[in-house]
């Protein structure tokens, strides 16, 4: 069933009761070509693209509870192509023009809103690096713009200009980012996905792999039996390394929660998405008219879905910091996420060591802006065994080859990326 | 979360830096140094980790933590207790 208008009309005739399911909830078969371990957006997406892309549609999408029910259903939503290394800004590039004819590939309204995003600067120092990532973003067809503080006030003339420890000096502006609706990006997938062929399979977690005489792995074994599989992919964001390590990999990666908040309703008040430079604070509004909100991870390893109070403490001194008018909102929810750090921020979608086994991980708290890139490129991967052109940076032994891709300069702490 | 210091006593987890995984040890051999600073067990479950009380006695304190459930099973201060 193709979406349409005329489909929209005729179903508003019987009162929208009759639209058919979108996708087909399958049932494990044997054996299938590739098999893909997760399924939230990136797994969703890798399974649409090996089908739409490469042809091959005996693809199975395991999921050990419901699409969706981890970060791809947890985030903030935020897309945005405004990086700055070379290994990482064409790959985000090439997301966010997939985001731009997503629907129309999909026939689904994913609700890809390019409402821009500001990261506000408060210093010299500041606004002298986001010109350098503002040139690379425009070196790589990004698009950017650096706002003085007049044209900052002319966009939110609520924000709190003359703080005494950090007034805002101006901005850059990325005109192309802003938020996609998270649900229908993986609903949207799925469906695409699934009139393809590809079978989408819940509560089937995965718990070992099958592994012939070479050690290759051969299939996966499930909590719903034995699955054969030519490759097998990973996706599982923060359980990465969980899952690995029941093939005997040990990852550069650490488990984080990161913690995100909604306000209730309001009336349209936040242009697109805004970041505040000092601390670290971002803040957009949903259609709903949800202040949505977060800051930075907890910073232990946890598993929890759930944070603790110094964050939330934090991230809401940053708010009352940068927009004070947002005391005046009520907190409706917060939640956490499981988001899979990777030891330089940035992520990896390459071959392991093991035969047979490709990782799709790392992705921070930032994946939700990859899914539609991450799930072409790790198609690409596991149909031809070659990274695609966008993400060859993005290999497991960059770590030992010291070719780190790191944004912040941090180095190996998890917790600082 | 609050972390039982073995010097200060229960204290709010703000008060303390992380530093991870207290596993780790520094290799003599040169090829091991990869796996040192790169490479994590990243458990699901009780983990031994470093936590430095920079807003307390300055003690660096090692931690048995569960990383599914943040319950806390013993803190001791980490001179001396890798040996
Ligand atoms: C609070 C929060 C805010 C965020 N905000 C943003 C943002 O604004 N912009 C942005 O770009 N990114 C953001 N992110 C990051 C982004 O959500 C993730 O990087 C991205 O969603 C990860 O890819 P995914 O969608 O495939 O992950 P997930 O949806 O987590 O998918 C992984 C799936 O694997 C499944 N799984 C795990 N183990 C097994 C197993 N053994 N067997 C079978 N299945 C298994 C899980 O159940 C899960 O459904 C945010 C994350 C959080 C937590
Ligand atoms: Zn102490």
């Amino acid at each position: 069933m193709r979406f349409s208008i005329f489909n929209l009309a005729l179903n508003a005739l019987s009162g929208h009761r009759h639209w058919g399911r979108n996708w087909r909830d399958a049932s494990p078969k044997d054996g299938y070509d590739i098999v893909i371990v997760g399924g939230g957006g990136h797994g969703l997406a890798a399974a649409y693209y090996l089908a739409r892309v490469h042809g091959i549609t005996n693809v199975a999408v395991l999921e050990r509870g419901w699409i969706g029910g981890g970060n791809a259903g947890r985030n903030t939503t935020i897309i945005r192509s405004n990086y700055g290394l070379p290994g990482n800004e064409p790959f985000y590039e090439w997301s966010m023009k997939l985001w731009e004819g997503l629907e129309q590939e999909l026939n689904y309204n994913v609700m890809v809103s390019q409402r821009g995003i500001l990261n506000l600067y408060h210093s010299d120092g500041q606004r002298d690096a986001y010109v350098r990532r503002g040139n690379a973003m425009i070196m790589h067809g990004a698009g950017a713009e650096l706002l003085d503080q007049d044209a900052v006030r002319r966009m939110a003339p609520f924000l709190n200009f003359d703080s005494a420890r950090f007034p805002i000096q101006g901005g850059l502006l990325h005109r192309r980012g802003g938020t996609a609706r998270h649900d229908a990006v993986v609903w949207g997938y799925a469906r695409a996905a699934s009139a393809l062929g590809v079978d989408i399979i819940q509560n089937c977690e995965v718990t070992g792999f099958l592994r012939d005489a070479s050690g290759a792995v051969t299939g996966v074994e499930t909590s719903r039996g034995a699955i054969r599989a030519e490759k097998v992919g990973m996706s599982v964001a923060g359980h990465t390394s969980v899952v690995g390590a029941m093939a005997g990999l040990r990852l550069p990666i650490e488990s984080h929660v990161l913690q995100a908040f909604v306000t209730e309703g309001l009336k349209p008040v936040i242009p697109g998405v805004i970041t505040f430079g000092a601390g670290h604070f971002y803040i957009s509004q949903s259609d709903k008219g949800g202040l949505v909100f977060g800051g930075d991870i907890d910073g232990y390893n946890t598993y929890a879905q759930r944070g603790n109070m110094p964050v939330v403490e934090d991230v809401c001194e940053g708010g009352m910091a940068i927009m004070p008018m947002i005391g005046r909102a009520r907190v409706l929810r917060s939640w956490g996420g499981i988001v899979d750090m990777s030891m330089d921020g940035s992520p990896i979608i390459d071959r392991t060591d093991v035969p047979g086994l490709y990782l799709n991980g790392g992705w921070c708290y930032g994946g939700f802006k990859a899914t539609p890139a991450a799930g072409w490129c790790f198609a690409h991967l596991l149909a031809t065994d070659s990274a695609h052109e966008t993400a060859s940076a993005y290999r497991l032994d960059r770590f030992e080859q010291g070719w780190l891709i790191d944004e912040k300069g941090v180095g190996a702490q998890p917790n600082l990326h | 979360m609050r972390i039982p210091c073995p010097y200060c006593g229960e204290r709010d987890a703000q008060e303390f830096v992380y530093r991870g995984d207290a596993s780790p040890r520094r290799p003599d051999d040169d090829a091991e140094f990869h796996a040192y600073v790169y490479l994590r067990d990243n458990p699901a479950g009780p983990m031994r980790e470093h936590w430095y009380h920079a807003q307390g006695c300055r003690n660096w304190i090692e931690l048995i933590r569960d990383t599914r459930t943040h319950r806390i099973d013993g803190a001791v201060l980490a001179k001396g207790a890798g040996q």
